[in-house]
């Protein structure tokens, strides 16, 4: 069980005034499950990530994982695919999942699994966007882990890439059972992956709508039944998506299938 | 590139550098050694005509100074000295680089380290060698120990600033991924920190190298008995040429060495993935 509750996260903005990024945010997501956030840009999403994730420890409040501070096992994926560009793609995800035989094994294995079998030993630099975030989400399933955080991280990816990655992604949650917390500002991405999804109010984000998404799996994000849950919401909710379409152009609400 | 003028058409421009090069091109091996090879002899061959026509005792031909070389080694002269001056090159350039890159990562890193001790590193870079060298002898006295930490301390700013520049431009979003993923601090600084620094470490090493050979020479000519450095004033005093061009060349040569079979190949190995 992951148990976040944060009073209030606070940062100095670029001009040095301080700016309250998070406040009251209380959150719990079950073992195995797989939780999206979603909010408008600059409710703090990255911010709740940071924190949750251990980066950003200047924070009132806590965050426990089965009640003890987030330690080992957390995976990372961030909204760039950040691997090392002078590590090969093998020994970039070897980087944190260990140098033993197993662990050397399951890279290889996870890898291969997701085709990138080809260029183990290819520098990053060499691969397209799609495949560098493959590696991305390799090195962040390795470790197995019981946390996994994400934070937008199939932005500025083409659409087939985009749900390619998605598919492999909610394969790898299911086999792994990892516990996830995707951050998102798109609304039918967040219905296609998560058992649950929680809107974040605008600056100083705090959860206003927790909803469970009971949609069949699998989901496509361009599906009927995800843009029938999106059609629904939108009617029911209109200010909470108007605060959330305000935010840039890849509002939830637009008509692009 | 000697085209430009003349030609305001961009497709003239383009094409002229290739039709003017074409009738002059020589038909050589391209390959790099080849080259080397070629610009070594034709400054044998500089020498030698210029040995020839003023037939003077300041400038002896190729062929004596290579006598005094084969000379020197025989009576074992120039292997001690040699080893001597190169073990205080090593010994200075590994402390240099050391405290160097250390302090540079520092100021770097942290803006209150930066603040306090950019004043001293200026004046450091300021200070001539000789006046290092001058001090470190009378505040250390006339021994290994000050000499080498003379050479050290010439070294060390032009390390710092170097080795500044590339910890202030230290991908932070990388270092968050070992944070994230909890990586021990050991492997955080070597295979993630260290690795976006290794073009300005071996900036530096390079730099450094050439640097400390020439005011090692120098310490040793002021304050040791012993030393290529020491051997060059000896040689002065008795108007030595031959003696000093023997030694510098090995000297040279040696230096020379070192880049082609340790930095060069180094450095191809660190940036082997930027290719």
């Amino acid at each position: 069980m992951l148990e976040i509750d944060i009073d209030r996260k606070r940062y100095a903005d670029r001009g040095g005034s301080p700016h309250v990024a998070l406040s009251g945010l209380n959150l719990q997501v079950g073992d195995g499950e797989f939780a999206c956030v979603v909010g408008p840009s600059g409710c703090g999403k990255s911010t709740l990530l940071n924190v949750v994730g251990g980066l950003d420890g200047d924070v009132e409040g806590r965050v426990r994982l089965d009640g003890e501070a987030p330690g080992n096992g957390v995976g990372f994926m961030f909204q760039e695919p950040r691997l090392m560009p002078w590590l090969s793609v093998l020994d970039n995800v070897l980087l944190v999942a260990g140098r033993s035989a197993a662990a050397k094994a399951r890279a290889v294995d996870l890898l291969v699994a997701m085709e990138l079998g080809d260029v183990l030993q290819a520098y990053p630099g060499r691969l397209s966007g799609g495949m560098q975030r493959r590696v991305a989400l390799a090195r962040a399933f390795v470790i197995e882990p019981k946390l996994l955080l994400m934070d937008e991280p199939f932005v500025s990816l083409d659409v087939p890439t985009a749900n390619r990655l998605r598919a492999m992604l909610v394969e790898l949650w299911q086999r792994c059972r990892s516990t996830v917390l995707f951050v998102t500002h798109d609304l039918r991405e967040a219905l296609a992956l998560g058992d649950r999804v929680c809107f974040l109010s605008g600056a100083p984000g705090r959860v206003v709508l927790d909803l469970a998404v009971t949609l069949p799996r699998p989901r496509a994000a361009d599906g009927t039944a995800v843009l029938e849950l999106q059609a629904r919401l939108l009617a029911q909710h209109p200010g909470l998506l108007a605060g959330l379409a305000s935010g840039n152009g890849c509002a939830p609400g637009r008509d692009d299938g | 590139m000697s085209t430009r003028s003349g030609a305001n058409d961009g497709a003239v421009l383009r094409l002229a550098p290739r039709r003017a090069r074409g009738p002059v091109r020589l038909r050589l091996p391209r390959s790099d050694a080849t080259l080397r090879m070629l610009s070594l002899l034709a400054f044998l061959a500089a020498w030698q005509i210029a040995a020839a026509v003023l037939q003077s005792s300041a400038l002896p031909t190729p062929a004596t100074v290579f006598g005094r070389v084969v000379e020197e080694t025989v009576s074992l002269a120039l292997p001690a000295h040699l080893g001597i001056t190169l073990m205080r090159v090593a010994v200075s350039f590994a402390l240099a680089m050391a405290i160097g890159t250390a302090i540079g990562i520092a100021m770097g890193r942290w803006r209150s380290v930066d603040v306090l001790l950019d004043g001293w590193l200026v004046l450091g870079l300021n200070i001539p060698a000789l006046v290092t060298i001058i001090l470190c002898y009378v505040w250390f006295g006339l021994s290994d120990t000050a000499a080498v930490v003379a050479v050290a301390v010439n070294k060390i700013p032009t390390v710092i600033v170097t080795v500044r520049e590339g910890a202030r431009a230290i991908d932070r979003r990388l270092l968050q991924v070992a944070q994230a993923y909890r990586l021990p601090r050991w492997q955080t600084l070597v295979r993630v920190y260290l690795p976006q620094l290794y073009p300005w470490l071996t900036a530096a090493a390079r730099s450094g190298l050439s640097l400390i050979w020439k005011i090692v020479l120098v310490v040793e000519l002021l304050g040791r008995s012993d030393g290529i450095g020491f051997q060059l004033n000896m040689f002065f005093q008795f108007f030595d040429i031959a003696g000093i061009l023997a030694y510098t060349l090995v000297f040279a040569a040696l230096v020379l060495l070192v880049e082609a079979v340790a930095l060069r190949p180094l450095e191809r190995r660190l940036n082997h993935w930027r290719s």
